[in-house]
């Protein structure tokens, strides 16, 4: 798509002619995930997690659909209809925490994913497209494992339906009526976990939907690799299949070597034992904490315990954590820097190495108790997290001195580069 | 289309260039798109509560068996609601404070009935996220003010259940509430 020296499709058979020129749809498959997509050969590890994420995702419709073959959406019977998968069905139980760990594994490559693009720039012009609709992707997946996690209509899932839409409750004004709205009632019921239901069935669609502009979006330039340096001329390049095809089936395995060994061997690790307790709306289990994979975002919610000038704390909580994901979408301009990768940045490297370290705090501050220390420590990790977007890096990216950049990917790989100056326009 | 947008056809009205079918173009697409819009109404309604949701509107609550410094939880729209019998050193606690150096600014007595004012009935939904704060049950911890605390996020209420400290910001709300006799009331 992106290079003149890409694999042609030339069908041989004459069905596959026949299909050509009435559907090219091996056509599509060839030039966007085949022979046809050249990508740079200096690609490492790190670039593997796309493939890994589409798996995932891929593994959660499968596993949804069956479970909702066998699940009922009504809060009289919800919880029941969950136990009667675990105990009842056939493999029901396989099912459900193939599913419900997917959704962690799913939130472990996308994190992956995401870091591997602010460490290696791979936000940055001509890929913003791709970046942005990777931020939607990250925000649909945020919502859809949300409301997965309501439909077990257990005491974590009642009580994170209440609080998650509670935060809509902070919008001025118009906040309660809207939370009523999203709620169909005045608290989690039977309304909300029915429209859950059918959204978190029709989400990852979307999902899959954005996913393709996502993939269509980076296949215009082609894919960034670790050096950051633009493909040059064919010699930077192999084709997708079967060369990086090879290298994510490899990590693949490794990848479901570890999930299986979550799924069999601990399966309720990352989950709460409150969620195995029937929804009970008169008591609030002591400690309440989002899923995992939320709790960054949550810490940042309840580090702000103080009326931030006239806006409330509650109020600015919420904006808060939201923020703190849509700050992303400015990162392609917030970040000045014409170097992508942080290999060639050492005063970027060391941030970003700093902000791995924040992040890691907020993520474990997010599922600490509502007490100090954490709440404290929650406000300073906030802090530096917003501090490191909007004050940190445009001030590196104007102020550093880059290292030198090699001259092609070739001459990255190789040590040397033999035809050099072949630069194809654009 | 060839005689599109011609001069010469005999729909035009004399002079100003505007043509019978331009008033026709734009009274469709207008009549189309209030339509189109207007549909959304339902399909946007009816997410909100629906009628036997309303319908669940109020509750009677036999306050009898409530010593002072007891409380006891009832349900007021399938969510707790608070009946607190306070003691007369929770209430002096309550009118100790300065009302205006409150978060939400109220006093025990707007928040009770006249007569009743050990009679504190909240809503048992803490004004943050709507978790349930504790300090109802015996036993329960009710915060650095004596009142109730939500374990959720760090809220402490006071003893007439205002907001003294933490991310929450209001007074645990007062439901639209009445006595119906001494040890009787209807919220709701």
């Amino acid at each position: 798509m992106s290079f003149p020296w890409a694999n042609n499709y030339t069908p041989q058979h004459p069905f596959m002619k026949w299909m050509d020129e009435k559907l090219p749809v091996p056509r599509l498959v060839y030039n966007s995930v085949g022979a046809g997509y050249p990508v740079p050969r200096n690609l490492n590890y790190w670039w593997n997690f796309g493939f890994m994420a589409l798996t995932c995702l891929a593994l959660q419709i499968v596993t949804g659909i069956i479970l909702a073959m066998h699940y009922a959406a009504n809060a009289g019977v919800a919880f029941d209809s969950v136990e009667h998968i675990m105990r009842d069905v056939n493999w029901g139980w396989m099912l459900r925490y193939a599913h419900a760990n997917g959704a962690s594994a799913f939130f472990v490559v996308i994190y992956i994913h995401i870091f591997r693009g602010f460490y290696y720039g791979s936000y940055k012009a001509p890929r913003e497209m791709v970046w942005l609709l990777g931020v939607v992707i990250f925000l649909l997946m945020m919502a859809t494992a949300f409301m997965g996690y309501v439909l077990p209509w257990g005491q974590m899932s009642f009580w994170g339906a209440k609080v998650i839409t509670g935060l809509f409750g902070a919008i001025p004004l118009v906040g309660e009526p809207i939370q009523h709205w999203l709620l169909g009632g005045f608290a989690p019921d039977n309304a909300a976990l029915n429209r859950f239901f059918s959204l978190h069935y029709l989400l990852p669609f979307v999902i899959v939907g954005v996913v393709v502009l996502h993939i269509w979006a980076l296949h215009i330039p082609g894919s960034s690799n670790p050096t950051g340096v633009e493909v040059k001329s064919e010699s930077d390049t192999v084709p997708f299949f079967p060369y990086f095809i090879a290298k994510d089936g490899w990590t693949l395995g490794a990848f479901l070597f570890i999930y299986c060994a979550a799924v069999f061997f601990a399966p309720n690790a990352l989950g709460h034992p409150d969620n195995y307790i029937p929804a009970n709306p008169m008591s609030t289990p002591a400690h309440i904490v989002p899923e995992w994979y939320f709790w960054p975002f949550y810490a940042i919610l309840r580090a702000f315990t103080f009326d931030f000038f006239i806006v409330p704390a509650k109020l600015m909580g919420v904006l808060a954590m939201f923020g703190a994901i849509l700050v992303w979408f400015f990162l392609p301009w917030l970040d000045k820097s014409p170097v992508r990768s942080a290999n060639y940045r050492p005063l970027y490297r060391k941030f970003f190495y700093v902000l791995v370290f924040f992040m890691a705090a907020l993520f474990y501050l997010g599922g600490a108790p509502a007490a100090e220390p954490y709440v404290m420590m929650s406000q300073v990790a906030a802090f530096y997290y917003f501090a490191h977007f909007l004050i940190i890096v445009p001030i590196v990216s104007s102020i550093e001195r880059p290292d030198p950049l090699p001259f092609s990917i070739t001459e990255a790989v190789l040590g040397h580069d033999e035809k050099p100056a072949s630069a194809p326009a654009a | 289309m060839a005689h599109d947008a011609g001069t010469d056809t005999p729909e035009l009205i004399a002079g100003d260039g505007v043509r019978r079918r331009d008033f026709i173009n734009i009274a469709a697409v207008s009549a189309a798109g209030v339509g189109g819009a207007l549909t959304l109404i339902p399909l946007i309604s009816q997410m909100a509560p629906s009628a036997d949701v309303l319908a669940e509107s109020s509750v009677e609550i036999d306050l009898s068996q409530i010593k002072p410094g007891q409380a006891i939880k009832g349900i007021f729209r399938k969510q707790p609601v608070f009946l607190r019998n306070l003691t007369p050193h929770e209430i002096s606690e309550a009118d100790k404070v300065a009302v205006s150096s409150l978060r939400d600014p109220q006093s025990l007595a707007e928040r009770t009935k006249p007569g009743k004012e050990n009679w504190l009935i909240t809503m048992g939904v803490c004004t943050h996220l709507g978790c349930v704060p504790l300090g109802a049950g015996e036993g329960e911890v009710r915060g650095e003010f004596g009142g109730y605390f939500c374990p959720c996020h760090g809220s402490h209420y006071d003893t007439a259940a205002r907001i003294r400290k933490g991310p929450a910001p209001k007074n645990l709300e007062v439901p639209v509430y009445e006595f119906t006799s001494d040890t009787v009331v209807k919220i709701g």
